[in-house]
């Protein structure tokens, strides 16, 4: 059925159709709409059964998770940014048991400074955590993703993340197919555990592994990462004729095939990525995008092909490493290894700043003028930055750099004192 | 609190061979499920191992083996799980060092789902575990509510590690981190952690402490905990042989002084309100159970630390007047017995009829 | 595509009103994507929420930059904030005021653009008659289709008694109309002649 709806309750209704028994969850900016429609369901009976745990704190939340998982319930949760953070030693823990939990990331950046806007920072933060991570570039995509994300977790025996841009995407109304039950049903069977604990075959789980077998273990977590590869475009297919539309799948390449420059991104940006290119392609570029849906495991061999003839590649982050660069150009230069091109990391977006057709096309006709450097940061103010480094030279207490630099752009009123 | 049983037997000896199987400990059931079975690396002595047997085959019989347990990252999870062995004869799952309590919640959360609610949660982990970094997820637990036994043994410090200080540990001991040097006494002289208390400031259903000199009580607690639903807090007093610096052969021995000189009360409570107390039988100075120890040995040595040890003893001192470890139960089973005794006492006395 | 930006106050009802928006042009079978600008939402701080309009599916994501409409539910707004920021010069301006255009000062940028179509509607006073309470987003929509045609009074209408149920929403439909009225009226005159 189509309606007209926020994003975040667009993914609740299709998280409920996947028939949860067990929801735990902590607020947090902006995933709270998602698991508050969730708790009214529950509450409703809409959503039966299952039972809304409201935990103490994000590393409560996967913590639940992970007993109800482990007990054979389908599990779920939703987190964002600092909460994500704040689990981090429970996602190596469920992705080490192989448990396949599911949970949304509204994508958040990560402080300090505190931010409450998109970037992709909170979910590159954790890449190595032996989760899934998909990323969905519009919410119809983010809705359906989290189907095909049960599945796969279940059958892989993995935790999977669905990546989706916070405020972006969770906070947009926008017009969603959300499928009827039985629909989501065929799709999407009932829960058999692979590792399950029951007092009629007891079992242990979650023992100490010595050096002795411990690389053993570990590599089955990337082997199986390495089977969810292959398992994901066919799930995609399978979603796409059962339920008639491409979701999902581990790249989405945009009028790639003849391309001899391709834009690389992950998200919502996507979107408007795809209007530059078209507004481009009119004049005459070859020029094309391409959507990583499928963060990890990474999709080497189809971003290899995806690439064929192209000579000229930018990695559009919203996210980076402090100290090195990009993240994601990592992958993709890894990927590519061997080939002859020019790539460029271009960090854009992070912690909510818009990135606009405007600021795209500049980039590009930068990139055309041989004018863009391997790293850029897009829309970077130089002479506040500049100003603020010059400040801490020259005074012996400077301060915080988050207030002398919003004091310079005007966006704190009080004077020093 | 325990029932001991006397019975006459026609001369002037007690015993209690006569009590009804099902008074008896589950411990001496030979069907028991022996939820932590022989081969686990433990320590000579270790009063975790024992208290563990104890309190889960006690759980195991109150639910006819319908139990689910979490544990916590510490020395019971260590060395009853040498991948590839396990000593877990139920359903047993380690997940991390805080968040035991939160695991258990999504145990419990889950059986519900499932309609499952007969299946029993067990939550278990060390003073480190659940007084320090385990509290906030142990504190969302009791506050939500959720159905689910946490057994804390409390051998008073971080011994998976090496033994270091942790909330538990008592003022005066020596670990590794608070190594009697100079002027210091060993842990610092501070208000301490009082899980017990906190517990029962929660209000939850059922708390209790117990130790592992008086395993038939131990058993019964786990039992009466199994009889509610809800948040239910037991923390058991286990000795560390190699981290108390006290002989394996007397672990058992030294946990009864832990209660006697009044250091380790032994409670009940429900609902935050102590129900019932059990009293000390022979009230002992503290240095008694001080000596038995290495971690104390500093409180003797070279014309020893006889303030410090003062200390300690009006901190046992405080603990038998606020509790009231030494009064005359005026009702529940312990005054029962007493009274059986008394008048067994005064038949034998009469003389035969 | 027609891309609308709306301004006002927290607590005043923008983003609801950019919901609604998107919501009737949803009942009309167009595409719609309706988002507020996420700032901290403390009541009385200035936020923007925006909704786009197309026949086509809507793949951009960024705010609004060049509106062809701008709706400024709070007039004291008006030379605190940059409202009419990227404003194509033939673009529509609806503010919530009893007084003209002129009044309130705006009729420098009427020089500068005479194509601009600008109206004021009482939209809080209508609101307070109709709702018993001054927000005037709904009301406010209802002038904006009467100065636009972005969508149609009837999905407005739809939309409405979708988001409110009961009495509030025949209330709000009602707010919706009386601006709606009240502005085409005004559209009727020449220019930008004080109403």
């Amino acid at each position: 059925m189509r309606s007209q709806l926020e994003g975040s309750l667009g993914v609740a209704r299709m998280v409920a159709r996947c028939r949860p028994q067990v929801v735990c969850a902590y607020p947090i900016t902006p995933q709270t709409h998602i698991v508050e429609a969730l708790s009214r369901m529950v509450s409703t009976g809409e959503l039966a059964p299952c039972e809304f745990v409201n935990v103490e704190s994000e590393f409560a939340a996967m913590s639940v998770a992970i007993g109800a998982s482990a007990t054979g319930a389908r599990a779920y949760t939703a987190t964002a940014s600092q909460g994500l953070l704040y689990m981090a030693e429970a996602l190596f823990n469920a992705a080490g048991l192989g448990l396949p939990v599911v949970m949304t990331v509204a994508n958040r950046a990560i402080g300090a400074p505190i931010n409450i806007w998109n970037d992709h920072s909170d979910a590159m933060a954790l890449r190595d955590c032996g989760w899934v991570q998909l990323y969905a570039t519009s919410n119809q995509e983010a809705a359906d993703m989290h189907v095909q994300a049960f599945r796969l977790a279940e059958q892989c025996s993995l935790p999977v993340m669905v990546c989706m841009d916070g405020f972006v995407l969770t906070h947009a109304f926008e017009p969603l197919e959300l499928p009827e039950q039985q629909l989501v049903d065929e799709f999407l069977p009932p829960f058999r555990p692979r590792q399950l604990l029951d007092p009629a075959e007891p079992a242990t789980i979650g023992a100490l592994v010595g050096p002795e077998a411990f690389t053993e273990v570990r590599y089955l977590a990337h082997a199986k990462q390495m089977e969810a590869l292959d398992a994901i475009p066919v799930l995609a297919s399978e979603f796409e004729s059962r339920l008639g539309r491409a979701s999902g799948g581990l790249l989405g390449p945009y009028r790639c095939e003849d391309a001899h420059t391709v834009v690389i991104a992950l998200g919502s940006v996507l979107g408007t990525l795809e209007e530059v290119i078209d507004e481009r392609r009119a004049r005459g570029a070859g020029i094309g995008a391409l959507a990583v849906k499928s963060y990890r495991p990474f999709p080497d061999a189809e971003l290899r092909a995806a690439l064929a003839g192209v000579s000229k590649v930018v990695v559009l982050e919203r996210a980076f490493s402090v100290g090195r660069g990009g993240i994601v150009s990592g992958d993709v230069l890894a990927a590519l290894a061997g080939r002859e091109l020019e790539l460029h990391t271009v960090v854009a977006g992070l912690g909510g700043r818009a990135i606009t057709r405007a600021s795209l096309h500049r980039l590009l006709d930068d990139l055309d003028g041989g004018r863009l450097a391997r790293l850029e940061f897009l829309d970077l103010e130089r002479d506040v930055v500049e100003r603020e480094l010059e400040r801490g030279r020259v005074h012996q207490r400077p301060g915080p750099h988050a207030e002398s630099i919003l004091r310079e752009l005007g966006i704190v009123s009080a004077g020093p004192i | 609190m325990s029932a001991a049983r006397f019975y006459q037997t026609g001369t002037f000896a007690v015993g209690n061979r006569l009590r009804d199987p099902d008074e008896a400990a589950a411990q001496a059931d030979p069907g028991r499920g022996n939820a932590i079975t022989k081969g686990h690396r433990a320590c000579q002595g270790c009063g975790e191992a024992l208290g563990a047997r104890y309190a889960l085959d006690a759980a195991l019989r109150a639910t006819g083996g319908r139990v689910i347990a979490a544990n916590a990252t510490g020395c019971l999870e260590v060395f009853s799980t040498p991948f590839p062995e396990s000593s877990w004869r139920l359903p047993w799952i380690h997940s991390l060092f805080a968040n035991a309590p939160a695991v258990a919640t999504g145990i419990t959360a889950a059986l519900r789902a499932q309609g499952r609610s007969d299946v029993r949660v067990v939550a278990q982990g060390g003073d480190g575990g659940t007084l320090d970094i385990g509290l906030a997820c142990l504190s969302g637990m009791f506050e939500r509510g959720d159905d689910v036994l946490y057994v804390c043994y409390d051998n008073e410090a971080y011994m998976n590690t090496g033994v270091q200080r942790s909330a538990a540990t008592p003022p005066a001991a020596r670990t590794a981190t608070t190594e009697p040097l100079g002027n210091r006494p060993g842990n610092a002289f501070g208000q301490g952690k009082n899980l017990p208390l906190i517990a029962m400031a929660h209000e939850i259903p059922y708390v209790a402490t117990a130790t592992v000199a008086e395993l038939r009580d131990l058993e019964r607690k786990v039992e009466r905990a199994m009889e509610f639903h809800g948040p239910r807090y037991l923390h058991v007093l286990v000795p560390c042989p190699l981290g108390w610096g006290s002989a394996p052969a007397e672990t058992i021995e030294i946990a009864r002084l832990a209660k006697e000189t009044g250091l380790f009360p032994v409670l009940e409570a429900e609902e935050g309100r102590v129900v019932a107390v059990s009293p000390i039988r022979r009230l002992r100075p503290v240095e008694d159970y001080l000596r038995r120890q290495k971690r104390y040995a500093h409180l003797f040595a070279d014309g020893g630390r006889p303030e410090v040890i003062a200390q300690l003893q009006r901190i046992a001192d405080r603990n038998v007047e606020r509790f009231g470890l030494l009064d005359e139960p005026q009702q529940g089973s312990d005054g029962q017995a007493a009274r059986e005794l008394l008048d067994v006492l005064a038949a034998a006395e009469r003389g035969p009829q | 595509m027609f891309e609308v930006r709306i301004h006002g106050r927290g607590g005043q009802g923008v983003v609801t009103a950019a919901e609604l928006l998107s919501l009737a042009a949803f009942r009309d079978e167009l595409q719609a994507q309706a988002f507020p600008s996420f700032g901290s939402e403390r009541m009385g701080a200035p936020v923007v929420a925006f909704c786009r309009v197309d026949e086509a599916p809507i793949r951009r994501r960024e705010p609004i930059a060049e509106p062809d409409a701008v709706v400024v539910q709070d007039p004291t707004l008006l030379h605190h904030v940059d409202v009419f920021g990227g404003l194509s010069p033939a673009g529509h301006v609806l503010i919530n005021s009893s007084r003209s255009p002129s009044q309130l000062g705006l009729d420098e940028l009427n020089d500068r653009h005479p194509q601009l179509v600008l109206r004021t509607v009482p939209a809080s006073r209508i609101a307070r008659e109709r709702l018993g309470r001054p927000i005037p987003n709904v009301a406010l929509l209802g002038g904006l289709v009467a100065l636009t045609g972005v969508v149609t009074l009837a999905a407005l209408e739809q939309a409405i008694d979708e988001r409110f149920p009961g009495e509030a929403g025949r209330a709000n439909a009602r707010a919706a109309h009386d601006a709606h009225t009240y502005t085409l009226t005004t559209m009727e005159h020449v220019g930008t002649a004080d109403a």
